[in-house]
């Protein structure tokens, strides 16, 4: 498998990383301390590698970047926040397998 | 279609611990560890949602719930034992092999995983409140896991829903974000462990709303303002303005698929005798799926292994 490019976000880089992506990002807004975010990890690297020509993936540490996190009103994590053209275009709470995960990002990627 | 030897379904202690003694015992064990999720039902299980584990012999600095779950899996795998992550969508247990689906096939027609010997640890789940907007606001101020969310909650004033060890644990963990934290309680005692029960009474940010049931979830803009709670006693109502509600009330088995097939009690744990056997020749249950009483890590454990035995002696005993 080709090595994933992940994007890492915080407050600093987050507005101009989303508003001049060519491709729709979808931001994985993550912690340490959080157990189902560790198991969505290895999804998210599957998706960066086989969708790469449709989504970019970003992954934001909201210990680190809570001015963001609060922004989008993230009031739990994981939350996946799939953003188009700098606009939030579909938010998913929650760990779920690949392929339901999938399944929700599908209609919104071209 | 695939056979194994042994099949264990379920991966948190008591499934690791029966993938580790089956594969040391060269039965070369596939382990349905269950799929991603953020409520308890996830691979690792329950553990995956804890913190601190004070009580686990073996570890007298305490350990995280996750590290000890990434530990026994890796020493699972370590002698042998194969995963598969996903979940057990149907079972045939009438005839022999038993024959298994799972949610990553695409046909869901035909089984694909065919076992001499099947060892269910599935676990239970926590309970929600069952309110008509709840699933709405989970991620919006309702939680089902306090590690993951607590943070979120830093000088709020939020509430937790039950009277038993996890949700002392849980509101005592809250503490370190929360204004506040008001534990609710149906009844005028706890049931959590006395060291518990002293640890919570003694955190001045904690406080107690006895007798006392939550019957209305309010939300603004789809975000969580305020609940409504209702005396036991009185049948008053009351409401209690709070940004965040953790709930844990209780937990149920994650015996669905089994339903009709093995013999379960009232509320759907599988009963087993003599050990781990189950009402089926060749099927062996360990873990919270048959326990509601002891519920621990170590007695999950203690169980795996039990079963694990059970099961080299019952494949002995076919040839």
């Amino acid at each position: 498998m080709n090595k994933p490019d992940i994007a890492q976000l915080n407050d600093a880089n987050f507005d101009e990383w989303i508003k001049t992506s060519e491709k729709p990002v979808l931001v994985d807004f993550w912690a340490e301390w959080c157990g189902p975010c560790k198991m969505i990890a290895p999804i998210l690297e599957q998706i960066a590698v086989e969708e790469e020509a449709r989504v970019g993936i970003a992954k934001l540490n909201v210990d680190n970047s809570l001015e963001v996190a609060r922004r989008y009103e993230v009031m739990s994590i994981p939350t996946l926040i799939l953003f188009k053209n700098g606009q939030v275009a579909k938010r998913i709470v929650g760990a779920m397998p690949k392929s339901s995960l999938m399944r929700e990002l599908n209609p919104h990627l071209s | 279609m695939e056979h194994k030897k042994v099949i264990v379904v379920g991966s948190g202690p008591a499934g690791l611990t029966a993938a580790i003694y089956t594969s040391r015992a060269d039965l070369d064990p596939l382990v349905i560890e269950g799929e991603p999720s953020s409520t308890s039902d996830q691979p690792g299980g329950q553990l995956m949602l804890t913190t601190e584990i004070e009580n686990f012999p073996g570890f007298p600095e305490g350990l995280m719930g996750p590290e000890l779950m990434t530990n026994m899996r890796s020493q699972a795998s370590r002698f042998g034992a194969s995963f598969q992550t996903a979940k057990v969508t149907k079972v045939e247990l009438d005839t022999k092999p038993f024959a298994l689906y799972t949610s990553d096939q695409q046909d869901q027609n035909d089984p694909v995983l065919t076992c001499d010997a099947l060892i269910i640890a599935t676990g239970a789940r926590s309970l929600m409140l069952n309110l008509k907007n709840e699933n709405e606001l989970i991620g919006h101020g309702v939680s089902t896991c306090a590690t993951c969310d607590g943070f979120f909650f830093r000088g709020q004033d939020i509430a937790v829903v039950g009277g038993g060890d996890s949700a002392l644990e849980e509101a005592l963990f809250l503490t370190k974000f929360a204004k506040s934290v008001t534990i609710i309680h149906r009844r005028d005692a706890l049931r959590a462990s006395k060291i518990m029960q002293d640890r919570a009474f003694a955190n001045e940010k904690i406080t107690f709303a006895w007798n006392k049931v939550v019957t209305e979830l309010h939300s603004e803009n789809a975000v969580l303002t305020g609940i409504t709670l209702e005396d036991t006693v009185t049948s008053e109502k009351s409401p209690l303005a709070i940004t965040g509600l953790f709930v844990a009330i209780g937990h149920s088995p994650n015996t669905e698929v089994f339903k009709g097939l093995l013999e379960m009690d009232d509320a759907g744990y599988i009963i087993t005798h003599a050990g781990t056997h189950t009402s089926v020749d060749g099927v062996f249950a360990c873990g919270d799926v048959q326990d509601h009483k002891y519920r621990q890590a170590i007695t999950a454990a203690g169980s795996g292994c039990m079963a694990a035995i059970d099961v080299e002696h019952w494949l002995e005993s076919q040839h």
